[in-house]
């Protein structure tokens, strides 16, 4: 059979492809292919990133927060604006495997697996700030409902609880849709193994899967099923992370543009990530048959259509605290723009909202390194975003008495660049053991997994 | 199968394909010859054998929605009961029975139940996960990952006969017709 690309007016994967040639494309950098020295030079700079997540931690359970910048009145600081940054980072993986899905969006098929391994790493990142921010993290369990002999239960009229149901639930949901879409997958890689390891490792993983269309067909159900329950669930979770703040009557807070305009940023620092892993990825694996330069468009549509959302949030904020007629308020705005952190207010608006302007050109979206600069400069402005709204809002509250400054430490930005660490880590340990790319997904896009009617 | 007593016992027999819509055409025609146990393998899911094998609906949606109810009362009566009944705090002159305040973990616990129950109640429904089955014995069945297409006629099935089935499946015109033994 002639294998001719399909799907849709732009291809979406590459020409000249079979079943055996995805599987192959796919599968051999996990399996045969040598680990390239690019790979070993990047896991250890990685790796030692997460040496220094880990020497900040100790020192952290050795000291106490007080190594950290934080004190009344900002007492939320780095580990909040982090924890945000990144739970907002996984956003974007959770959108394009499920939401996309539910839309038919071919393109998703070959970004939407490392998409998800983004967002749950992302999200293991994100849960470590909470707990290390708690003062006493070994008595995080504390959080959670639990008979226990102090018969004391936690107070479920708190955003706080809210959020560890909210980020555990994601947590657990995004782990256990992204390994059902692994199944199928690890199953190839099993019958692809050449080595008794590889055999049993991804045998293991791969629970016996077989292809019956009996399970086939429970499966694609299962798979519908998870995208419907994902899609409500990543607009919850970043609607409670905004709660957080909204509940609270702190000037900057208090108002209900929040909770959209939270997700709205949440998917455009997530497509801004899938953005910055994809390039390097596709260059140094091959892979442009799979990630197109139209699956690159697309995604900076999407980031410049969330960030005119978000520009709008923007806007919104300022009118609000005008409208509002409120001293604390408009004293806020004002003192966010021209207080001591305007420098990082107008940084942000530079960040987020001015250069991403730049994606309305075609020439911009197909230009590969301006591409990649401008998804990395989206991912320090979000990251900004959040610090405007943690510091500027809880430095200089209602009583001028208790005003302060907070400035982060050296401890502050060890523990901050140790979670990329982490997170580049683990993502590296992904692409050299799992299939990044769904094998699956792809070869439903060709046309051998078509059935030609024909006459019986 | 019970002519043959002499011969060792067979799982099925496994015919082989290069091409989804021959595979299709395979599984209808065999059910329409009336075979009721068989299975289709294939490396992509392909919606027409469901129909040509008579799957029309499974119990995945069903289970879905008992955990999902299971999480929603669970969720909703965890908090009414802890802050009601275990632990009644006044918290800025709020009822004992917030109930708005309570939507959002009693959502998040609904997904969790239901996504759970989905996931785990898949795989059970499958049977899996299940480290041996005869299917594999099949040499070259690795291809059933790759870019090879399986039909198995079980010999469970009350019109499986050695001879006839086998010649049954030889004139569907497949690449191989194999013993699957157990």
């Amino acid at each position: 059979m002639a294998a001719v690309a399909v799907a849709g007016p732009p291809p979406v994967i590459g020409p000249g492809h079979d079943f055996e040639s995805v599987g192959q494309a796919i599968s051999e950098i996990v399996l045969t292919r040598k680990t390239p020295l690019g790979w070993v030079a990047g896991f250890g700079l990685a790796f030692t990133l997460m040496m220094v997540f880990l020497t900040a931690a100790t020192y952290l359970f050795l000291k106490g927060v007080g190594i950290w910048g934080i004190n009344i009145p900002v007492a939320w600081g780095f580990a909040i604006v982090n924890f945000v940054w990144w739970i907002g980072i996984g956003h974007a993986g959770t959108l394009i495997s499920a939401i996309l899905l539910l839309l038919h969006q071919k393109w998703r098929m070959s970004i939407s697996r490392f998409a998800e391994a983004m967002t749950l790493f992302a999200v293991a990142c994100a849960g470590l700030f909470p707990l290390m921010h708690m003062g006493r993290p070994w008595l995080f369990y504390w959080m959670f409902p639990y008979p226990n002999e102090m018969t004391v239960w936690p107070q479920f009229r708190s955003p706080l609880v809210w959020d560890v149901f909210a980020v555990s639930t994601y947590a657990t949901v995004s782990l256990v849709f992204w390994y059902v879409g692994l199944i199928p997958d690890v199953a190839t890689l099993r019958d692809r193994a050449k080595t008794n390891v590889g055999r049993k490792f991804f045998g293991t993983l791969a629970l016996g899967w077989r292809g019956s269309a009996r399970h086939w067909f429970r499966y694609e159900t299962a798979s519908l099923l998870l995208a419907g329950l994902a899609t409500p669930l990543v607009v919850s979770v970043h609607t409670v992370v905004s709660f957080d703040f909204a509940v609270a009557i702190v000037p900057g807070w208090h108002t209900t543009i929040f909770p959209p305009y939270f997700v709205a940023g949440a998917i455009y620092s997530g497509f801004a990530m899938v953005l910055c892993l994809a390039i390097p990825l596709r260059a140094a694996y091959g892979l442009q048959d799979f990630v197109t330069m139209w699956h690159l468009d697309v995604m900076a549509k999407v980031m410049l259509a969330t960030g005119l959302i978000l520009a709008y949030g923007y806007g919104c904020e300022v009118f609000y605290s005008w409208y509002s007629a409120d001293t604390f308020e408009r004293y806020m705005m004002w003192n966010r723009m021209f207080g001591p952190y305007a420098s990082a207010y107008w940084a942000l608006i530079a960040t987020n909202i001015v250069i991403p302007q730049l994606l309305w050109f075609k020439k911009t979206r197909q230009n590969i390194p301006l591409l990649f600069f401008v998804a990395l400069v989206v991912n320090v402005g979000m990251w900004l975003e959040r610090y405007v709204i943690v510091v500027t809002s809880l430095h200089r509250d209602f009583l001028v008495s208790s005003w302060g400054r907070y400035a982060p430490t050296m401890w502050d930005w060890a523990t901050f660049v140790g979670t990329i660490g982490l997170f580049l880590s683990l993502f590296f340990l992904f692409i050299r053991f799992l299939p990044m790319i769904s094998i699956v997904e792809m070869r439903t896009l060709l046309p051998q997994s078509q059935v030609k009617e024909e006459l019986p | 199968m019970h002519e043959h007593g002499k011969e060792p016992a067979l799982y099925g027999l496994m015919a082989e394909f290069e091409e989804a819509g021959a595979l299709v055409k395979a599984a209808r025609h065999a059910h329409e010859a009336g075979y009721r146990h068989l299975d289709a393998y294939s490396p992509v899911p392909i919606e027409e054998i469901y129909e040509a094998i008579d799957l029309h609906q499974n119990e995945v949606p069903l289970t879905a929605l008992i955990g999902g109810i299971t999480g929603c009362l669970t969720g909703f009566f965890l908090q009414y009961w802890v802050s009601v009944i275990a632990y009644p705090i006044n918290v800025g002159g709020r009822p004992f029975n917030s109930w708005p305040a309570f939507i959002p973990v009693t959502f998040e616990l609904t997904i969790l139940f239901a996504a759970l129950t989905t996931a785990l109640g898949m795989l059970a429904l499958n049977g899996l996960p299940q480290p041996y089955h005869p299917v594999f014995n099949v040499p070259g069945f690795e291809r059933a990952t790759t870019d090879r297409f399986f039909l198995c006629i079980e010999s469970k099935d009350a019109k499986f006969d050695r001879e006839g089935t086998r010649a049954f499946l030889e004139s569907l015109r497949p690449r191989e017709v194999t013993d699957v033994v157990p």
